[in-house]
């Protein structure tokens, strides 16, 4: 056992850390700013001229910057940088090939640029998803490869610092925070396969010019294949911190080390064969197998409700133990004072109203009312944009002033960032769900220029652009809080520990709960059942008939 | 492994709640006649414009894409392309579509360049539109009034104008 021989207060690996966690808070403070001037437009408050005066040529370009620069570089870098700060802390040891951690970074990081040049000259203006015939600079696409890659690059090496701690500590069970950790990287490994088929097979080769034609309908099952796991890689590090950190940082215990393990083998099982629940309305997919994949994503509810019983009696647990008394008397005793836990909890409250509008997205009939809507933006900025992001501001709270070893600048304008954060995203998604579902507003829209603009949807817009302009300001006082910290003058007077919740019940989780094998079989198994008949159609019909449109009003 | 009788009682209440939400969902669908795109044929997007194409008729003059195939039933053939449908694009001085009150209309719709997506304001008619495959629906309109068509997936610098008009007449 390693227990005596604790690991140093810093690590050599703590700088690759804030290098990642550094470009993830550029990026969303870049891509974030975009979001204010897409809700004034809707207002009717154009200010893409002035943009111009930055190289924004258009909404959509900003759009795009706002997509990619939020969902895809704010949330993998942070991420990563997250994994390889709790990882080798979990395990108490150092990661057994820091080099090649570094060397993932660098893929990763080349790989943002090569992507970012495209989007910034205004030859990749095709959002996120990226969907063919609308061709992209091909330099975008190799980018974002690159950025897979040199993610999937730093879980191996996790995988190998993991299989070093086995094979020293055979029997024993792996610490929460790592195993969680190892599931969320391999989850990912698996699902990106999907966005790795499409743009080397699809999109790349075509892209250049090497084959004529590319199959549209295949291509999007393959992203969404991704696209829903996801939105998982993104939750499931704030679920790390909801079981393994937060009740520590509340002073309490996890409720339930046995469920919360369980709670994340399920993810890994079932994020990826659900992507067709984004495809209800595509034509090229027989019915059945979207109500199979509507079948499977309603059993995702299953480990959502666990991890709103667990986490919330962790906190209780916590409540009490510092005398909270009476029905609901211990949530007033639990540390709001706290900017990091302040967050995470109110992220967590935001969550449950995302999670029902989830739950609504995956309702079969129920999706034909909100599909492409700004209904669906409405929702994902209470998971993606609340969720995680309020969970990763408040794990910053702690990670940034250990990392720099600098004093949290202002615990109550931190405070200010997170309560502003939680009312302007209330107040903000609230207007994008009514938009959505009531008056069938699409997303993904330049719609203070759209003709078919009724004057019923004005109020709405106005209450969008109100938190908005909150959402901005909490922005603006969270950059304050990290650069105030990292210039501080004053340094840590007590080093910072990672917070690592204990269970209550110290027996150890069943052995069935920190083996791989099992969990890895019924993944596969699924992906194979759920899409495997929908890929062998598709591939026997393919169709690469779309040739590249470049025409779509930006130089492509 | 030992799980707290709370929080099994908890487990077993979302999992009712989650049965009874999934039939909500099925009956509703089913006594509602609710239907999502199903896999109709592929065709070239190159060609498709092209008269009788792939049997389609995308490529009719824009007038004929409107076919009465039976008194109160008819067929629609809309072409998507950046930024229009055809017919119904009122935006780039097309007439509406017109059918009288109490019609069954059945809605194809395939693109010739990017992928689109259409959504008819007011019903349950949402479908993408994809270039190299067709889309088809069908809806009866019993409420006479204006239905704006709208393209809800992003196609380019001037998607937001894209949307043509239904007009169901008393």
């Amino acid at each position: 056992m390693s227990a005596n021989n604790k690991l140093p207060d810093k690590l050599s690996t703590d700088k690759l850390v804030g290098w990642n966690i550094g470009i993830a808070m550029s990026a969303i403070a870049i891509g974030g700013s975009m979001g204010f001037f897409q809700k004034m437009e809707h207002a009717g408050i154009n200010l893409y001229n002035t943009l111009n005066a930055i190289g924004i040529a258009s909404y959509y370009q900003g759009l795009t910057l706002h997509a990619v620069l939020n969902a895809l570089v704010w949330t993998t870098f942070f991420i990563v940088g997250f994994f390889t700060f709790a990882i080798p802390r979990s395990l108490n040891r150092e990661l057994k090939y820091p080099k090649l951690n570094w060397a993932a970074f660098y893929i990763m990081a080349i790989g943002l640029v090569m992507a970012a040049i495209p989007i910034l000259m205004n030859v990749a203006s095709v959002l996120y998803t990226f969907y063919p015939p609308m061709k992209a600079n091909p330099f975008f696409y190799i980018g974002l490869v690159f950025v897979v890659v040199g993610s999937w690059i730093a879980g191996y090496g996790f995988y190998f610092t993991y299989g070093d701690w086995r094979k020293e500590n055979p029997g024993v069970r792996t610490p929460f925070i790592a195993l969680a950790s190892l599931i969320t990287m391999v989850m990912w490994q698996i699902a990106t396969l999907g966005v790795a088929t499409e743009l080397l097979w699809l999109v790349i080769p075509w892209s250049l010019g090497l084959v004529e034609g590319t199959d549209p309908q295949l291509a999007r099952t393959f992203f969404w294949f991704f696209g829903h796991p996801l939105v998982y890689f993104w939750l499931l590090p704030a679920y790390v911190s909801w079981y393994g950190m937060l009740p520590k940082q509340a002073g309490g215990k996890l409720f339930s080390d046995s469920l919360a393990r369980l709670v994340f083998w399920l993810f890994l099982a079932l994020s990826v064969p659900v992507g067709l629940h984004h495809q209800y309305v595509d034509p090229g997919i027989p019915a059945g197998w979207k109500v199979l994949h509507a079948v499977l994503t309603y059993s995702l509810f299953l480990p959502s409700m666990l991890t709103a019983f667990t986490v919330v009696a962790s906190l209780e647990v916590a409540g009490r133990a510092r005398g909270g008394k009476g029905l609901l008397g211990w949530v007033r005793k639990l540390p709001w004072g706290d900017p990091s836990f302040a967050a995470q909890n109110l992220a967590m409250i935001l969550f449950a109203f995302g999670g029902i509008g989830g739950l609504t997205n995956a309702s079969y009939n129920l999706n034909l009312a909100v599909h492409n809507t700004i209904w669906v933006p409405g929702h994902f900025h209470l998971t993606l944009g609340s969720a995680v992001t309020l969970t990763f501001f408040g794990i910053s709270f702690w990670l940034v002033p250990k990392l720099s070893g600098k004093q949290l600048f202002s615990r109550k304008v931190a405070l200010a960032q997170v309560w502003t954060w939680f009312i302007g995203m209330l107040i903000f998604s609230n207007g994008l769900h009514i938009l959505g579902l009531n008056f069938g507003v699409p997303r993904r829209t330049m719609l203070g220029s759209a003709p078919y603009q009724q004057a019923s949807w004005n109020p709405l817009f106005i209450e969008a652009l109100v938190g908005g302009i909150i959402l901005t300001i909490s922005g603006a006082l969270f950059f304050t809080v990290v650069l105030g910290t990292v210039f501080s003058k004053k340094t840590l007077e007590t080093p910072i520990e990672m917070p690592v919740a204990e269970p209550i019940d110290p027996t150890p989780a069943p052995a069935w709960l920190d083996s791989w094998r099992p969990w890895i079989v019924l993944t596969v198994a699924l992906i194979i059942i759920a899409y495997g008949p929908v890929l062998m159609a598709l591939i026997s019909n393919l169709n690469m008939t779309s040739p590249p449109i470049t025409g779509a009003g930006f130089g492509g | 492994m030992h799980v707290e009788r709370s929080e099994k009682m908890f487990f077993i209440a979302s999992a009712a709640l989650l049965v009874v939400f999934a039939l909500a969902v099925g009956i509703s669908g089913f006594v509602y006649g609710i239907q999502v795109p199903q896999p109709v044929g592929l065709v070239d997007p190159k060609t498709v414009a092209t008269p009788g194409a792939d049997g389609y008729h995308f490529g009719d003059p824009v007038e004929e894409r409107i076919r009465e195939l039976a008194p109160g039933r008819y067929e629609v053939y809309i072409l998507a392309q950046m930024w229009k449908f055809s017919p119904g694009s009122i935006g780039y001085g097309e007439d509406p579509i017109t059918v009288p009150v109490g019609s069954t209309v059945t809605f194809y719709l395939t693109s010739k360049d990017v992928q689109h997506g259409f959504k008819l304001q007011g019903t349950n008619i949402s479908m993408m539109v994809l270039p190299g495959q067709v889309s088809k629906l069908t809806a009866t309109f019993d409420e006479p009034g204006e239905y704006d068509f709208v393209c809800h997936e992003y196609c380019g610098a001037a998607h937001q104008t894209m949307y043509g008009r239904l007009i169901v007449e008393p």
